[in-house]
């Protein structure tokens, strides 16, 4: 019917809701969107536009109050999907390992979970291990959480969010907690990761340097009720190096992505 | 080291200081033995009559330990249908606090009704005491799981029972343990409880029989008794919790 591709994840004039009756507040409404296999799309926006809810909706953690949420051009749950998923507070389980933290997934994932008892100490092993050593935490496997930093555990959250080889890969503010540069240096690994294995990512941030830096697509939200005002492609080359970010043309893109959350966040005060 | 070490001295210099002072107050003010006897009588009349409380002693032993082993099994299973859903807590929740306010005495005369005297009742009894403070705390850590954690979990689609067995019941440890070292000694309670009301057998019975015939001092031994087997349990539990969860007081598993 379609001459292009079915996207990976499709959003079809979706309305979200939280609460009832008086105390409804809407967190989403009309709103489409579609996630081609191997886009990398940043949300950006105001707090309470719906970035999260559209995060949520996509992971099958919620359900729409109206519309459609497609995955693989069915219905959500329909069609398998393996998500990866990091948020901004690192939540990795402080009884395990490093190790064991990031094997979880393997754990629970089929494929991964029919074979977990007889491969958890050779090749599982090996391919947490092998993420570790990409993320810079090479020997730190054996650790415990409370041993690590903040940016470390980062890290290791990114590993345990991928080492199941997620189709999709949904980042929720996950260096939202982290020193500027920190920051910076996972951004590099985010992308020389999202170029090695090219999952579809959805990355939800208030930083806007971050979305420009790593993402294809650009969605500007506005709040109350929550919805996408703008999708802006961005069409710098990838691998994208750090200088690129103090050209002239990135701080352009930078600045106008500022002007309309500016100008979304002041139509989004008048009451609906 | 050092301070873990003056803690344990002071901690001894207190106990001996309490009942040096018990021993003068008795002297000084001249207190009849048959009202409250010096400690050095209740040690003397431990010792006298060891081999005959020997056998009560086990008996009490075993009677709590089998109670507190039901008591476990019972409150976790309990703990984890309670604590698996927000509904099923607050559902039950008055149910619990109802049952938990009970005083576990008035159970007592019920189970004698149902089971007669002996081992048994006092085996429930050890049991209902020592029940809640375990349900209620496994329901807890249960019901507190990290929503962020629970929904790293949902995206994996992990079955609930996948999310019980890797997430829900070791971050409960904590709360598991904690309560295991108050349940042990409210076990105890429960069974001599019990043993007063009706057996032949068991410390408290022993303080019963002993009550009657005015022999004050072996009363007091059973106390002592009861304390000594109560500390024991509670440091035994105490040392299984500081291997198991030293994670959740950021001390190293392996070092402990």
């Amino acid at each position: 019917m379609n001459a292009r591709p079915t996207p990976l994840v499709s959003l079809q004039d979706v309305t979200c809701t939280f609460g009832s009756g008086e105390r409804t507040t809407v967190a989403l409404t009309s709103t489409d969107l579609d996630i081609a296999k191997g886009d990398f799309v940043a949300l950006v926006g105001p707090s309470g536009c719906g970035k999260s809810t559209i995060l949520k909706l996509v992971a099958g953690l919620i359900n729409p109050a109206s519309g459609l949420v497609l995955v693989k051009g069915r219905e959500i749950g329909a069609e398998p999907i393996r998500i990866g998923m990091a948020f901004q507070n690192p939540t990795l389980l402080p009884w395990l390992s490093i190790r064991q933290n990031v094997m979880m997934p393997l754990k629970i994932v089929p494929p991964f979970r029919q074979e977990y008892r007889a491969k958890r100490k050779t090749t599982f092993r090996d391919r947490a291990e092998a993420l570790l050593a990409q993320v810079g935490l090479t020997g730190f496997g054996d650790r415990f959480p409370w041993e690590l930093s903040g940016g470390m555990l980062q890290r290791a959250s990114l590993c345990r969010a991928l080492v199941h080889d997620p189709e999709l890969l949904m980042l929720d503010e996950p260096f939202g907690a982290l020193d500027q540069f920190t920051r910076e240096e996972l951004w590099e690994i985010m992308q020389t990761l999202w170029l090695d294995r090219k999952p579809t990512v959805l990355l939800v941030t208030h930083d806007l340097k971050e979305a420009a830096y790593l993402a294809k697509r650009i969605c500007v939200m506005k709040p109350r009720p929550g919805r996408i005002v703008e999708i802006r492609d961005v069409g710098f080359a990838h691998p994208r190096d750090m200088a690129l970010t103090f050209t002239p043309e990135f701080t352009d893109l930078t600045q106008e992505l500022r002007n309309a959350i500016i100008a979304v966040r002041k139509n989004g005060k008048a009451p609906a | 080291m050092r301070l873990t070490l003056r803690r344990r001295v002071t901690s001894t210099a207190l106990i001996i200081g309490l009942f040096l002072c018990w021993e003068l107050a008795c002297v000084v003010f001249k207190v009849s033995p048959i009202v409250l006897p010096r400690p050095s009588e209740i040690i003397w009349a431990l010792w006298t009559n060891m081999p005959a409380l020997w056998p009560h002693v086990l008996q009490t032993l075993y009677t709590t330990i089998l109670g507190f082993a039901l008591g476990i099994l019972a409150g976790v299973l309990l703990g984890v249908l309670v604590g698996s859903s927000p509904l099923a807590y607050d559902v039950a929740n008055p149910l619990l606090i109802g049952f938990a306010s009970i005083p576990k005495v008035a159970v007592v005369p019920i189970l004698i009704l149902w089971f007669g005297s002996g081992t048994i009742p006092a085996v429930i009894s050890a049991m209902i005491n020592c029940l809640f403070p375990i349900v209620v705390n496994v329901a807890t850590g249960l019901a507190t799981v990290e929503p962020e954690l629970d929904d790293f979990m949902r995206t994996l689609q992990a079955s609930r029972m996948d999310r019980l067995i890797n997430v829900g019941l070791p971050r409960t440890m904590p709360y598991f343990f904690a309560s295991l070292k108050v349940s042990v000694t409210l076990a105890f309670v429960g069974t001599v409880i019990s043993e007063t009301i009706a057996s032949n057998r068991g410390i408290g019975n022993v303080m019963m029989t002993a009550s009657a015939s005015f022999e004050v001092a072996l009363v007091f031994a059973g106390l002592f008794i009861l304390a000594a087997l109560g500390v024991a349990l509670y440091a035994i539990f105490a040392m299984i919790e500081a291997r198991l969860t030293g994670w959740a007081h950021r001390g190293d598993p392996q070092s402990h």
